[in-house]
């Protein structure tokens, strides 16, 4: 490893990407001063024993630079050219000589319901998460715009393989949204039908959901069919090793599928620079296909970037990878508190650049929506608060011997045995409820 | 099954049934894919493949990247468009890179999706000792994946069994980790395609006896006969089960067999502790308490890793570390 130059490090910190020579080497680029933060991690640790044995064996190449902490690829302001953006904080359109869409007012309007009523979706579950109805619950705040304007770009026969997070995303493949709450509260694992809504089941371990989206898409090929497949994943997904493979194999067969990585900068109390060193959108040049890296907070851009890649999917072009660059507002998970990982100072420099707030300055700026249409979104957004409330509340448990169930699609002798015991074990009690129904069983 | 065209019935070494079995799996369902490193062009390492991918096309017959989570985890992905793959793993030592998506996905999916989405995703996987290989090319990890909810397991130990389970494997809509005896490859045994395949988790009594049950499947079960023989010549006839199926497993047709002759022994490559023997046992403890005239006894590896090549004679369970085992329960 060799010192970087002050200009090099320098202009890392500057272009906020980590520098060409670190992308290039893998080698950590920045001073400290490039990350205040920085030299409390085990990295940082390894760097200064490092240092301490550099003093002994004065070797140029074990010279290490003055911290591992790598520049703030992620967090720092990333609008050159490589962000995608339609819509500023502001509410100010703009333009991208690559990316653009030409929306109707209706459309447009039409985002923004989107958005408001995922949003509200999302904040009744967390309450309902609080008031005991759910166990857990992952929060898409602030990831609106990444979620609305991908999901908004795809047509039915289009198909999506989510996360855990993807409520927005469900919300676009007309999923009804009180599915999404029985794994939260813990009455199955999931459970509505992929097929209906060509939306697979949330995915729980990190990454594996982006493979199953590649084989998909692999076999749409083979179809012959024109439909798109994206799959949807977090930074801290993009360290998986099934991430790369499912790049890989997207890439060596040319598949029709979009990675959609909504770098949200968490995961859970990690930072993205525990992820990479470059920004993720350019791991697709590793792999063949290109990457481009969106503000995930303005649903245009999400929505005009996503356009385009299902329709290098459906024309045969293969992959492509997008970075939605955005943020989590809200805690990992209920079960999360991130007071003890970030800064109130970050999340108010985020809650600037809201996606909802943002689409609703140009609708007023321009005219495009009028105040009695705000109103009634928000009347709209009252009442599916009470329905999902009134969902849940009466979401029944399931059956004692629903453990039993599916377990295999043919059947098992085992499962037959033990299902068989059971019923008899829990007859034996005297107040067992009569025959066929074993509910609320002990 | 289209008997009308099958070929008639011949002796086939086991890679070879296994090819044919294939085959005509490709034949009858166009959504049957082959998948695996190798397995095109050269037609796998151990030939089992061998010009399928000339005769079926690129498409279908898809030599992938050396990564086995990514093979695994896109065939699950084919799976839930209508496709039927069918996985090779190169080594059973291989397997582990594909573990979490097998367990974690594979096997729990179509319950996830409360019976909404099937998963008929075939894994082949070449296992066992016996070939003189290096590390990693050896081992029996048949339970590993037996002992998960949603996955089933099968062994069969020659041609015919080969032929017809891995048809049946292919046609359950279940996800079959198909657990192929390598060393028995080139064993040959006679394969008729039009015959009528009993179910493909029903254990078989390959060898009738009355003084003890010998259970093995896999590469053991010709141990087993070889041990029986012996056994024979010195005046102890011994019955052989080929259990075929790991998940789930034939207690019954154990069972009677026991009833039978009152002792049991159970044999595999895998190591002892914890393995399937120790489960059919204990399983047969409980069902024939009052017929056994002697314990269970369990003949199989040792916990330890398989051993380097010049030392796996004595590692795997051979004729004589199986006779002193039914010794012992004769003794009794």
């Amino acid at each position: 490893m060799t010192v970087e130059s002050t200009a090099a490090r320098e202009e890392a910190r500057r272009s906020g990407t980590g520098g060409k020579r670190a992308a290039a080497s893998g080698e950590p680029s920045t001073s400290r001063s490039a990350s205040p933060g920085g030299g409390k991690g085990r990295a940082a640790q390894g760097a200064s024993n490092k240092q301490g044995a550099a003093k002994k064996k004065p070797a140029a190449k074990k010279a290490p630079a003055k911290s591992r902490k790598p520049a703030k690829a992620s967090a720092a302001q990333p609008g050159g050219d490589e962000f995608v953006q339609l819509l500023t904080p502001e509410g100010e359109r703009v333009h991208h000589p690559s990316y653009d869409v030409d929306l109707t007012d209706e459309e447009l309007r039409g985002l923004y319901r989107d958005m408001v009523l995922t949003c509200r979706f999302d904040a009744e579950a967390t309450s309902l998460q609080r008031q005991g109805e759910l166990g857990l619950w992952a929060s898409l705040l602030g990831q609106e715009a990444a979620q609305i304007g991908s999901g908004r770009a795809l047509r039915t026969d289009d198909y999506v393989f989510p996360t855990y997070r993807e409520h927005g995303v469900a919300w676009c493949r007309d999923v009804d949204p009180t599915l999404l709450l029985g794994m939260f509260r813990g009455v199955n694992n999931g459970g509505w039908d992929p097929n209906t809504n060509n939306f697979h089941l949330y995915t729980i371990v990190i990454g594996s959901q982006v493979l199953h989206a590649t084989g998909y898409a692999m076999g749409v090929a083979k179809d012959g069919a024109d439909s798109a497949v994206v799959a949807y994943f977090g930074d801290g997904a993009s360290s998986q090793g099934d991430v790369a493979e499912a790049f890989t194999f997207a890439s060596v067969y040319n598949a029709p599928v979009v990675f959609f990585c909504q770098n949200n900068q968490w995961a859970i109390s990690e930072p993205t620079d525990r992820q990479t060193r470059v920004p993720i959108y350019r791991r697709a040049d590793g792999f063949g296909f290109p990457g481009v890296r969106v503000d995930g907070n303005d649903v245009l851009a999400c929505l005009a970037v996503t356009k385009a890649a299902v329709e290098r999917a459906r024309t045969g072009e293969g992959p492509m990878l997008i970075e939605a660059f955005t943020y989590r507002m809200g805690a990992h998970t209920t079960s999360d508190d991130p007071t003890r990982y970030r800064t109130d100072e970050e999340h108010a420099s985020w809650e600037a650049k809201d996606p909802i707030a943002r689409l609703r300055g140009y609708l007023e700026r321009e005219g495009r929506a009028d105040e009695a249409y705000f109103a009634a979104i928000e009347e709209e957004s009252e009442a599916m608060g009470k329905h999902v409330r009134e969902a849940i509340r009466t979401m029944p448990d399931p059956d004692t011997m629903a453990i039993f169930e599916n377990v295999y699609a043919d059947g098992h002798a085992l499962v037959d045995e033990e299902r068989a015991q059971f019923a008899r074990y829990l007859s034996s009690f005297a107040d067992a409820p009569a025959a066929g129904s074993t509910q609320g069983g002990h | 099954m289209a008997a009308t065209t099958a070929p008639a019935a011949r002796k086939l070494p086991i890679a070879k049934a296994i090819n044919e079995s294939l085959r005509a799996s490709m034949e009858a369902d166009p959504k049957v894919l082959v998948m695996g490193e190798d397995v095109g062009k050269l037609g796998g390492v151990f030939r089992v493949t061998d010009g399928l991918q000339k005769d079926f096309g690129e498409e279908r017959v898809i030599d992938t990247p050396l990564a086995e989570s990514g093979i695994v985890g896109t065939a699950i992905g084919m799976a839930l468009r209508g496709y039927r793959p069918v996985v090779e793993i190169q080594f059973d030592g291989f397997v582990f890179p594909a573990y979490d998506q097998i367990v974690t996905q594979l096997a729990k999916m179509h319950a996830r999706a409360l019976g909404k989405v099937k998963v008929p995703v075939v894994i082949r996987i070449p296992y066992a000792g016996g070939i003189g290989a290096v590390e990693h090319h050896s081992e029996s990890p048949e339970v590993l994946f037996a002992h998960v909810a949603g996955l089933k397991c099968v062994s069969p130990s020659n041609s015919a069994d080969a032929y017809w389970m891995l048809r049946q494997a292919i046609e359950c809509d279940d996800p079959v980790i198909f657990f192929e005896p390598k060393r028995r490859y080139w064993d040959k045994g006679e394969v008729d395609p039009a015959a009528i395949p009993g179910p493909l988790h029903q254990a078989k009594v390959v060898k009738e006896g009355t003084a003890l049950t010998l259970a093995a499947y896999g590469p053991m079960v010709k141990v087993c006969l070889e041990a029986a023989a012996a056994a024979e010549e010195e005046g102890n006839s011994l019955e052989v089960v080929d259990l075929r199926s790991i998940s789930p497993i034939d207690f019954d047709t154990v069972q009677r067999s026991v009833e039978k002759t009152r002792r049991l022994v159970t044999v595999h490559e895998a190591p002892v502790f914890l393995g399937s023997g120790a489960e059919v046992a204990a399983r047969l403890t409980e069902r024939c308490f009052y017929h056994l005239e002697a314990p269970v006894l369990r003949v199989g590896g040792f916990h330890a890793p398989y051993p380097p090549a010049r030392l796996e004679d004595e590692y795997l369970p051979g004729l004589d570390r199986v006779l002193d085992a039914v010794d012992r329960a004769l003794a009794y």
